[in-house]
């Protein structure tokens, strides 16, 4: 069969307009269903003919799954919600707002239009080999393209590697986690609620998969705890582009500090193993000790333990030690005197 | 100065009432009311789509191609594929020169792919979607031949080569008496030893096989030079990406074929289309009477679409074959594969300085990655532009143009010029660090003035060409002050995690050519109709040129009505749009046709009024006798030509006009005062203009992503014309340049010989936020002597200036020990600063 891109192919499509339809929608097709919801993973795939659903279910007409609602002291954010909408709610930009940075980091403002925080968590891997369409682990064959003599990895992992070397590009992930947030997931079957961090799967438990979603379930919602309203943030993501490209590594602390010791620190970074990592072997180091450049070091240097650079990425380790050393002590901005 | 105003009533240098001012553009509302059709936007009653299959090998051949499962499904009307398509043909020049087609030239569709994503056959259906699922229905057998997507690779011993044929472009010496033998595709490789240095990063120079030149003593020059850099360095492959595909449409009525397509030039697009369509009259030449171009509007082009593409033929030979019109919509996709792309270059240079600074030679070595098609003028290009921009008193150049299976080059934004100021800026950024001489002032001396020479000796007497002008120390002396530069070098380079570095780059490049026609009727409502062939690529040259016409006529442009964008409208020959050639062209051409136009209003004057030509003068929309008394509204005049007749009315033309022209003016006769001319006049000198590019950046030590603060861009670019265009143009390629500095580029997998980058988000072209958080132009306006209005054209400079400033920005932050490629992100700076060299691959192509 000759291959031909970027004509998307037939398919039967179905607007659901509340949950419950789309649950029963998902049950019933179970496999053959593709769960579309801003589109912005979805038609890169189907525009390349790669994947070829029978069925799409567009989640776009379900008003329920968007919106963000007060919970417990936190908030209660939709799935559908669009990235736009979660970078300018006011209370996510007051309390939380190391998810409107690492929202607002994502893609560019006509896509942050358009996709949703669900999607942006629960994209698939950007892998130049296995969005290309080659038949790699991920896609169910037998070879990591990307981890040859001759592979380009510049953008791949460094961490957790197996098999596969695919990263993670979400940019909200790692705010999430950061947050301790969690993650609502419904199915015909029932609600279950996950921690951000389990949410998201490596290639060791499952190489053809980011997150634990399986046929008929859907993330609705995802909720932030009150615990880290209002601490100390941080957020940076590096990148080629400012604008309009996904992460080579993205850190999101969430912090409290005592004077100047660290009383309590959640750390999370992407882009440098196929699911967004905690670092909670960092938080545990640097609890307790002051905030200063010594901490940084030690959380620097233990974030990059066991890291296996490939041919094009060892730029990968000191950058990841260096933006955790930031996520710690923060920046030292210039004075200049222009 | 070569062109004289009669009786000097004319201005030949501002200030001008139009030229040099703002105005609004005829196609500007439709543009930003998106009413503008580009060729997509057309329909045709039953039209048919086309789409193509696209070869998933770098390198192979068709055995056989199975299509009758396809072809059986309901909706599909046809295949095409090379047996269909015409041979290369011979080409003829309008002096009767004949061209040697390229056997290995392409065809539009191939049995012989040269890189993965060359189109091989194409599919004709009721839509696109029908088209699409009969591709995949069809079974390819393919027999895959060797492959080599880096040009080092296939010179090393026992490399593969891209085609069957060889692996590098022999061309014949220049000087060889014609008619040259046409080049052909030999093999070279290289030796064991030649790669000795390849490790280090230092680029392998075996034997090289274009024309080598030289002038001065090149070797005394580098001994008894104070310092010596050999440095090497390699330039990004990188793709045009214009914003509209190379999209066509076609249809057939009376013989005649119907084209909409995207193209930078209109006039010159009609006998390209013939000539790869085979449709050529008795002399061999290509029939235009069979061809109308459409295209009033293009999406971008930047070299890529200089006569639109090849790919445009295969709507047109579909057409043929159905008897239905048919449209083939390029997908990004497949504009990544056919869309052209600019070659990258390695190159290594031995400069000479004196204590002083000053250049006493320079010794330039390049390799060309060529792609699998036409030889590329990008190597040789470099170096003549090298010797221009930095006035070496001796000189040797060395190069060759390897071929790769990887998709077709072709001319980008300066040409070779831009690699070839790539190569050579970081060693003057180099040179001033460790001669302790400043940035600008290395430039300066080493800049040229004047009539300054370029490129080797040529012809029987062996002397060197010079150019029309060059005043880029100006350029450099008022960017200084505007930069305010000298405060800026003083200020700490170094404050918590970040660096600041500041950078300037000179750059230079073609900038007009000559030899056009220009044509416009004056009608008896006293508007002036002006037609142009000009393409409207986006530059407003296809308006711009013509404000002299209006401007030396003394009319209003309100009441100038502008034709262009079809061949069916009678328009005349015009240059093509390519090497920023249009502005100069074209403004000597619009002289010397408004010059035949206020002859005939002069000479109808006298006859109608008494006295001599010479007596009457032209303003204010009437031919007036000089010092008062009788004359005539110009409306009059293009009555009273209608009455005359003969030359007054284009019922007589004039000879040496190119053919188009004639059959457009035949086509106009008879409606008015016509005027219509081609430029003749004489230039003493080669057109180039020139940019200096100021730059400061601030980079993040414990990240290596640097941001680009501040930009400015001085051009000398002759008269300015439209100011808004100019300034366009101006940071618009600079941005083209600054993409090749921060991260455009391809990527391949060498061992599977496949593309990696195919999308926006994989091979990075600069996003708006990537812009200069400042960025400025400024041009000189001083007139070009050796034309008329003394303007040239601005496209092509900008690019080496904007992205060589920020490199030499970036080594001012940070030393020279980070980078010997572009572009340089954020990866190679970190990895350099940890590993306190330049790290990374050097020579690797496509990482």
């Amino acid at each position: 069969m000759a291959i031909i891109r970027d004509i998307m192919p037939a398919f039967e499509l179905f607007q659901p307009a509340n949950t419950d339809d789309a649950l029963a929608l998902v049950a019933k097709h179970g496999k053959d269903a593709w769960v579309m919801a801003g589109g912005l993973d979805t038609f890169d795939w189907l525009k390349d003919r790669i994947k070829r659903p029978k069925v799409v279910v567009d989640l776009s007409q379900v008003k329920e799954l968007a919106g963000i609602r007060p919970w417990n002291g936190g908030l209660e954010i939709g799935a559908m919600t669009t990235l736009t909408d979660v970078v300018r709610h006011p209370v996510v930009r007051e309390k939380f707002s190391i998810l409107a940075t690492g929202a607002e980091a994502a893609a560019s403002p006509q896509i942050r239009n358009q996709g949703t925080l669900g999607g942006n968590v629960s994209q698939d891997a950007r892998c130049w080999y296995y969005r290309g369409g080659w038949n790699c682990y991920r896609a169910g064959g037998n070879t990591c393209y990307a981890d040859t003599p001759t592979a380009i990895n510049r953008e791949h992992a460094i961490l957790n590697a197996d098999r596969c070397v695919a990263v993670n590009p979400s940019d909200s992930a790692p705010a999430l986690i950061a947050l301790d947030a969690q993650m609502v997931i419904r199915s015909s079957k029932g609600e279950r609620v996950l921690n951000a961090e389990d949410y998201f799967v490596g290639p060791d438990i499952d190489i053809m998969h980011m997150n634990v979603l399986r046929p008929g379930d859907l993330l609705t919602a995802i909720r932030i705890p009150a615990a880290w309203a209002g601490t100390h943030f941080y957020f940076e993501k590096v990148r080629d582009r400012n604008v309009w490209d996904f992460p080579l590594v993205n850190v999101a602390s969430a912090a409290v500090f005592s004077g100047d010791r660290i009383e309590r620190i959640r750390i999370a970074v992407n882009g440098v193993a196929a699911r967004p990592l905690r670092l909670k072997q960092v938080e545990d180091a640097v609890t307790g000790k002051p905030r200063n450049e010594a901490t940084a070091q030690l959380g620097g240097h233990l974030a990059i333990q066991g890291a296996e650079p490939l041919r094009y990425n060892g730029y990968k380790v000191p950058l990841l030690r260096n933006l955790v050393k930031r996520a710690i002590r923060g920046v030292e901005e210039p004075k200049w005197v222009s | 100065m070569a062109a004289k105003a009669p009786d000097n009533q004319l201005p030949t240098h501002p200030p001008y009432k139009l030229l040099g001012q703002n105005y609004i553009t005829p196609d500007l509302i439709a543009k930003v009311t998106g009413k503008a059709k580009y060729a997509e936007d057309y329909r045709a009653d039953g039209m048919l789509f086309t789409k193509l299959l696209l070869s998933p090998v770098p390198h192979g051949h068709v055995r056989h191609i199975d299509a009758r499962e396809a072809l059986a499904m309901p909706g599909v009307k046809a295949i095409l594929t090379v047996d269909d398509m015409p041979k290369p043909a011979d080409a003829m020049t309008d002096l009767g020169q004949r061209i040697p087609a390229n056997p290995l030239g392409e065809r539009g569709l191939t049995n012989d792919p040269v890189y993965q994503g060359e189109p091989i056959l194409a599919v004709c259906a009721v839509d696109e979607l029908t088209a699409a699922e009969a591709i995949e229905k069809i079974t390819l057998d393919i027999e895959r031949l060797p492959h080599v997507v880096d040009p080092l690779v296939s010179l090393r011993p026992g490399g593969p080569n891209a085609r069957v044929e060889g692996n590098v472009w022999m061309r014949p010496d220049p000087n060889t008496p014609p008619p040259q033998p046409p080049p052909h595709v030999g093999e070279v490789k290289w030796t064991k030893e030649d790669f000795a240095e390849y490790n280090e990063g230092k680029l392998p120079m075996g034997k090289a096989t274009e024309p080598e030149w030289s002038f001065g003593d090149w070797e005394s020059g580098l001994k008894n030079a104070h310092l010596v850099l050999d440095e090497t360095f390699v330039t990004p492959n990188t793709s045009h990406q214009t914003l509209e595909t190379r999209t066509a449409m076609a249809y057939w009525q009376n013989g005649k074929v119907y084209v909409h397509c995207s193209t930078q030039s209109t006039a010159q697009t009609a006998p390209a289309l013939a000539r790869w369509l085979g449709l050529v009259d008795a002399n061999g030449r290509p029939d235009i009477s069979k061809v109308v171009v459409i295209s009033e509007y293009t999406g971008g082009g930047f070299g890529s679409k200089i006569t639109s593409a090849i790919s445009a033929i295969i709507p047109c030979i579909l057409s043929r074959k159905t008897g239905q019109p048919v449209m083939m919509r390029i997908s990004r996709e497949e504009e990544h594969y056919i869309g052209r792309a600019r070659p990258s270059l390695h190159g290594r240079l031995k400069v000479g300085f004196s204590k002083e600074g000053k250049i006493t030679a320079i010794d330039m070595f390049v390799i060309c990655d060529n792609g699998p098609y036409d030889p590329q003028g990008d190597a040789n290009q470099s170096g003549r532009m090298v010797s221009l921009m930095y006035q070496p008193p001796a000189m040797r150049w060395r190069g060759l143009s390897v071929l790769t299976n990887t998709p077709p080059r072709v001319s980008q934004s300066q040409p070779g010029g831009y690699q070839g100021i790539a190569l050579m800026e970081p060693i003057l950024a180099k040179a001033s660090r460790k001669l302790a001489i400043d940035q600008v002032a290395l430039h300066r001396m080493n800049a040229p003035e004047g009539k300054a020479p370029i490129g080797p000796p040529v012809g029987k007497d062996k002397k060197r060409l010079y150019v029309t002008s060059a005043y880029i120390k100006e350029a450099l002396d008022r960017g200084a002050e505007q930069f305010q530069w000298e405060k800026r070098k003083v200020l700490p380079k170094r404050s918590g995690s970040k660096a600041r570095g500041i950078g300037v780059a000179t750059s230079c490049f073609v900038g007009g050519s000559i030899g056009f026609d220009g044509l416009f009727v004056i009608k008896p409502d006293g508007k002036v109709y002006i037609q142009s062939g000009i393409g409207n690529l986006g530059t407003a040259s296809v308006s711009d040129t013509h404000r002299v016409t209006a401007e030396l006529l003394g009319v209003p442009w309100e009441k100038c009505e502008l034709t262009w964008g079809s061949t069916a409208r009678n328009l005349p020959w015009s240059c093509p749009s390519g090497g920023s050639q249009t502005t100069h062209a074209h403004t000597r051409a619009a002289y010397a046709v408004t010059m035949d136009g206020i002859d005939k209003l002069r000479q109808i004057a006298a006859k109608d009024h008494g006295g001599k030509p010479e007596d009457y003068v032209v303003a204010n929309e009437r031919v007036s006798r000089k010092g008062g008394g009788a004359g005539m509204t110009l409306a009059q005049a293009a009555k009273r030509a209608i009455e005359l007749g003969g030359i007054y009315d284009g019922h007589e033309l004039p000879k040496g006009i190119n053919p188009m022209t004639v059959a457009s003016a035949k086509a106009l006769a008879g409606q008015g005062l016509l005027a219509v001319a081609r430029d003749t006049m004489p230039r003493d000198g080669q057109t180039h203009s020139y940019v200096a590019g100021f730059a400061e950046v601030e980079v993040d030590l414990e990240t290596g992503k640097y941001r680009i603060l501040d930009y400015l861009a001085v051009a000398d670019v002759g008269t300015i014309i439209h100011p808004h265009a100019l300034g366009g143009q101006i940071l618009g390629r600079s941005m083209l340049g600054i993409g090749h500095a921060i991260g455009q580029k391809w990527v391949y997998d060498q061992h599977y010989g496949l593309p990696l980058a195919k999308r926006f988000h994989h091979n990075k072209p600069p996003t708006i936020l990537d812009a200069p958080e400042n960025m400025q132009w400024a041009a000189l306006d001083i007139p070009d002597p050796e034309t008329p209005i003394g303007a040239r054209g601005i496209g092509e400079p900008p690019v080496g200036a904007g992205c060589m400033a920020i490199l030499n920005a970036l080594s001012d932050a940070l030393g020279d020990e980070i980078f010997r490629r572009a572009p340089v992100t954020s990866d190679i700076i970190l990895a350099s600063l940890e590993a306190g060299k330049a790290a990374g691959e050097h020579l690797t192509a496509h990482i």
